[in-house]
């Protein structure tokens, strides 16, 4: 029943280099942007999954995401830089023990169904989203120890929690927590998914959904709370977004080149030079959050020395992963992509470091064989590991960096079924991943013993520092705790990052203005295209 | 013939039942969790945080924690009653999905199988008309190389050319008859080539048979000869693969639906088998066994009306036999 396997195996072996994947760096070759926007038009995006679902408080795919973050106001935005400003709030305090945040809220925004955004609509969804549970996928995770909501009036809401969550004031800008009508909140998870139900304060509203084809927004007329750092105010420029699901790689190509679609962010690396000039135009922003990491186990022998997970990382030339994926592209320098606020350069630490991995491999008694492979006691230093996303070019070319100092690296890509099956019950070498998230928690999430411990590891220092940034509102405190807690991730190679996951816009050059928001998913508001 | 088609309809049931189950055992074998790959953003999602307690409530919600006979009693329970259930993925009913997307892969499916009956009828009717032995080779040729070309390949290279290049097709979507051309001749392809295969061998074979001699003899006309005779005759043999054509069709669709971007069975069969969404793969297997069940009762209840000689007379079995014997060596 696996009947995706023929395409998606001559889409790879023709294209070779994974899809949507790319180091940091942000080119540009966007036209003049001094052209004079024109109301009105069809926009028209292609996306290369539909997981059933638009609402944005329920998904955790970046395609959904992209949509339901046109349907949606949040309480705050992240800009570009990373810091919070204000959109539904006008302001707001964070108690110094980062567990009461009170919100401002501006007068006069309503959803599309006519009900006003109150402190009423900010109980109503944080409650529903923690009711949502599981299903809230990330949501949920922003809401840990969430206790209550107070509203001492109308515009204002007090946003409580058991313990210290400095995260959540980031969370609050996120899709995620976008704000939906009250009798969304209540409704039927299904008909949230299916559009029907889903009403939201956001610029664009659902004109239309059918499951794995498309959805169609159309603009919301009246809108007039756009946000901080918005280049106009009042209603979108787009008449309609149209999202159309386009399985296919060379399709999606083909589609953007003929201008049967007007720009996706679903065109393979080696397929965008086409679209660098020549009626098109690019833009790539690296995501936020934990970049393409190698997570290796520690609870098994081989990785429980801290020697060969050292040597694992030095052998990787990082410099070159990223020129081959994406020319221009810088290396990863962190645990945390270089776009994450907050994030350190630790790239010292990731040097291709040959001899030095070499000697440690020596040192911890691995001995060259003579295929090139070292052992110890009759066993080769071999290691599995274990991966769904379309990353097989650049683990082939990691895997004769760590050949070179005599690492067997041994890939396997599943379905998403089954390396969630292994992950969870613990039994893989190494994993590997990224993780979207545009605030430095993101490490707590994935590293911490008390939280996933994706290292299966003993409680140390690093998960003290990470609790602590964690309840650390002072940001100049906060980034003194997330580097240090970052450069103990990559010295004691808890952490080997690899590569830099890049979202990449193409589009022909009618479109002007489409842009990245701060987890770089996109925004349309103030898009618009060429009549 | 009426105790024929009840037991006929009885093995039916059956034959439903296996598949439910098999592929019941089979999604459970497999060794993952669909609320974590939901978790996970399906496709194209990344690494989920959720909280183990939530996940495991959630779990609860799909009664997915229950031992497994307490599952599967349960789910054949609601299945006898036309409940599916709904998809994990989204929570939409499942008959509301299946639904939606039949009617496309059916318009789909009968206008490649219109386009292929024309194709492959034409072809094998050509190759054994003609006097020319080249364009006898030639056409024999082509049902074969119909039958190896990927098709995700042919669709590729029709969109490239028509809706790429020369922009008259789109190359997305379901909407109008535009979309509709490439996308069942892709599909169209295999299915004429098998078609086209069957029915040439079974038009040449009948073409030896003495009773086309004496039809000839009673001064027949050649035409009179092909169409009235031969071809009557050759159709058993073809109509006996209208299973393998009705499998090629729906096997088809999983890629045509991809590549052309359209919506329909096929398409949701790739994501609920991705997503592991027991409820929807389970209502997608039963409409694809009653698909096959039904073609196969239509198929064989034909028989005795193309051939009279055939007589259906509470064989419960399919009398591919006697057909054979009585049409000539047809293998």
């Amino acid at each position: 029943m696996r009947t995706r396997t023929p395409l998606s195996a001559v889409t790879l072996a023709a294209l070779l280099v994974l899809t949507a994947c790319g180091g940091g760096g942000q080119s540009s070759s966007e036209k003049s942007a001094d052209a004079t926007p024109v109301k009105g038009g069809n926009l028209t995006f292609a996306i290369s999954v539909d997981s059933g679902c638009i609402d944005p408080q329920q998904v955790g795919n970046n395609d959904a995401l992209n949509i339901g973050r046109q349907l949606v106001d949040s309480l705050t935005v992240q800009d570009l830089d990373g810091k919070i400003q204000p959109w539904l709030a006008q302001t707001w305090e964070v108690s110094p023990d980062a567990k009461t945040f009170t919100f401002h809220l501006r007068e006069g925004a309503t959803f599309s169904d006519g009900t006003p955004v109150d402190s009423a609509a900010v109980k109503a969804n944080l409650d529903g989203i923690v009711a949502l549970g599981a299903k809230a996928s990330l949501g949920s995770t922003y809401l840990q120890g969430y206790t209550g909501t107070q509203t001492p009036d109308a515009q204002t809401a007090v946003v409580t929690f058991a313990q210290p969550s400095a995260q959540f004031l980031q969370a609050t800008s996120t899709m995620s927590l976008g704000l939906l009508s009250v009798p969304t909140t209540t409704a039927d998870p299904a008909t949230r998914c299916d559009g029907s139900t889903l009403v939201g304060s956001g610029p664009f509203t659902v004109g239309s959904y059918a499951n794995g084809s498309k959805t169609v927004l159309k603009k919301r007329t009246g809108y007039d709370w756009a946000p901080t750092g918005a280049k106009h105010q009042g209603e979108a420029y787009l008449d309609t977004i149209t999202y159309e699901v386009v399985p296919e790689a060379s399709v999606r190509t083909g589609s953007l080149q003929s201008k049967q679609i007007d720009a996706t962010t679903g065109i393979a690396s080696q397929d965008l030079p086409q679209f660098d000039g020549n009626g098109f135009w690019t833009q790539r922003r690296a995501n936020p959050g934990i970049p393409y990491n190698f997570f290796p186990n520690e609870s098994r022998p081989i990785f429980s020395d801290i020697r060969v997970r050292q040597a694992f990382s030095k052998a990787v030339d990082r410099k070159t992963l990223a020129s081959i994926l994406n020319p221009g592209d810088v290396a990863v320098s962190s645990a945390l992509s270089a776009s994450t606020p907050l994030a350190s350069d630790d790239s010292k630490d990731l040097a291709l470091d040959v001899a030095g991995a070499n000697e440690l491999l020596d040192e911890a008694g691995w001995v060259k064989g003579a295929d090139g492979v070292r052992a110890k006691d009759g066993k080769k230093l071999t290691v599995t590991v274990t991966f769904w996303q379309p990353t097989t070019a650049v683990l082939e070319l990691v895997q004769q960096q760590e050949r070179a100092v005599g690492i067997d690296l041994q890939l396997k890509q599943g379905t998403t079924a089954e390396t969630t099956a292994l992950q969870n019950s613990g039994d893989y070498d190494v994993l590997f991943y990224n993780l979207t998230r545009s605030d430095p928690d993101v490490l707590r999430t994935i590293f911490s013993t008390e939280t996933r411990n994706v290292n299966h590891r003993a409680h140390s220092q690093v998960d003290d520092l990470l609790t602590q940034q964690a309840a650390t509102t002072d940001t100049a405190q906060r980034a003194q705790l997330v580097a240090q807690a970052s450069k103990l991730l990559v010295e004691e190679a808890h952490s080997i990052p690899l590569i830099e996951l890049s979202t990449v816009i193409a589009a022909n050059e009618d479109v002007h203005d489409l842009q990245f928001e701060g987890s770089s998913r996109l925004w349309f508001y103030d898009a618009w295209k060429q009549a | 013939m009426t105790g024929y088609v009840a037991r006929r309809l009885g093995q039916a049931v059956v034959v439903l039942w296996a598949a439910y189950t098999v592929t019941f055992v089979i999604l459970y074998l497999l060794p993952s969790d669909p609320v974590e790959i939901m978790l996970a953003g399906g496709q194209g999602g990344e690494q989920s945080t959720v909280d183990p307690a939530q996940v495991a409530a959630l779990r609860h919600e799909y009664g997915l924690d229950e031992p497994l006979p307490v599952q599967y009693v349960h789910a054949l329970w609601r299945t006898l009653h036309l409940d599916f259930g709904s998809s994990i993925q989204n929570g939409a009913p499942v008959t509301s999905l299946i639904g939606d997307a039949l009617p496309q892969t059916a318009v789909l499916a009968v206008s490649a199988l219109v386009i292929a009956l024309v194709l492959g009828v034409g072809i094998a009717f050509l190759s054994t008309w003609t006097r020319w032995a080249w364009v006898r080779t030639l056409l024999l040729a082509l049902p074969p190389l119909g039958v190896s070309l990927p098709t995700f390949w042919v669709g590729l290279l029709l969109i490239q050319f028509f809706s790429f290049r020369i922009s008259i097709f789109p190359a997305l979507g379901n909407e109008g008859l535009a979309s509709l051309v490439l996308p069942s001749v892709t599909l169209a392809v295999p299915v004429s080539a098998s078609i086209a295969q069957v029915l040439a061998r079974g038009l040449r074979t009948a073409l030896a048979e003495p009773y086309v001699e004496t039809a000839r003899a009673k001064g027949a006309s050649r035409a009179r000869v092909h169409l009235r005779h031969a071809f009557r005759n050759a159709t058993i043999p073809a109509l006996t693969i209208g299973g393998v054509i009705v499998g090629n069709l729906l096997a088809g669709a999983v890629v045509v639906e991809t590549v052309f971007s359209r919506v329909g069975i096929g398409r949701l069969t790739v994501t609920a088998v991705n997503g592991q969404d027991i409820p929807l793969v389970q209502g997608l297997v039963l409409l694809a066994a009653t698909i096959f069940v039904v073609t196969n009762l239509v198929v064989d209840l034909l028989y005795p009306v193309i051939d009279p000689r055939i007589r259906v007379v509470g064989v419960p079995r399919r009398p591919r036999a006697s057909t054979k014997t009585l049409v000539g060596s047809v293998s």
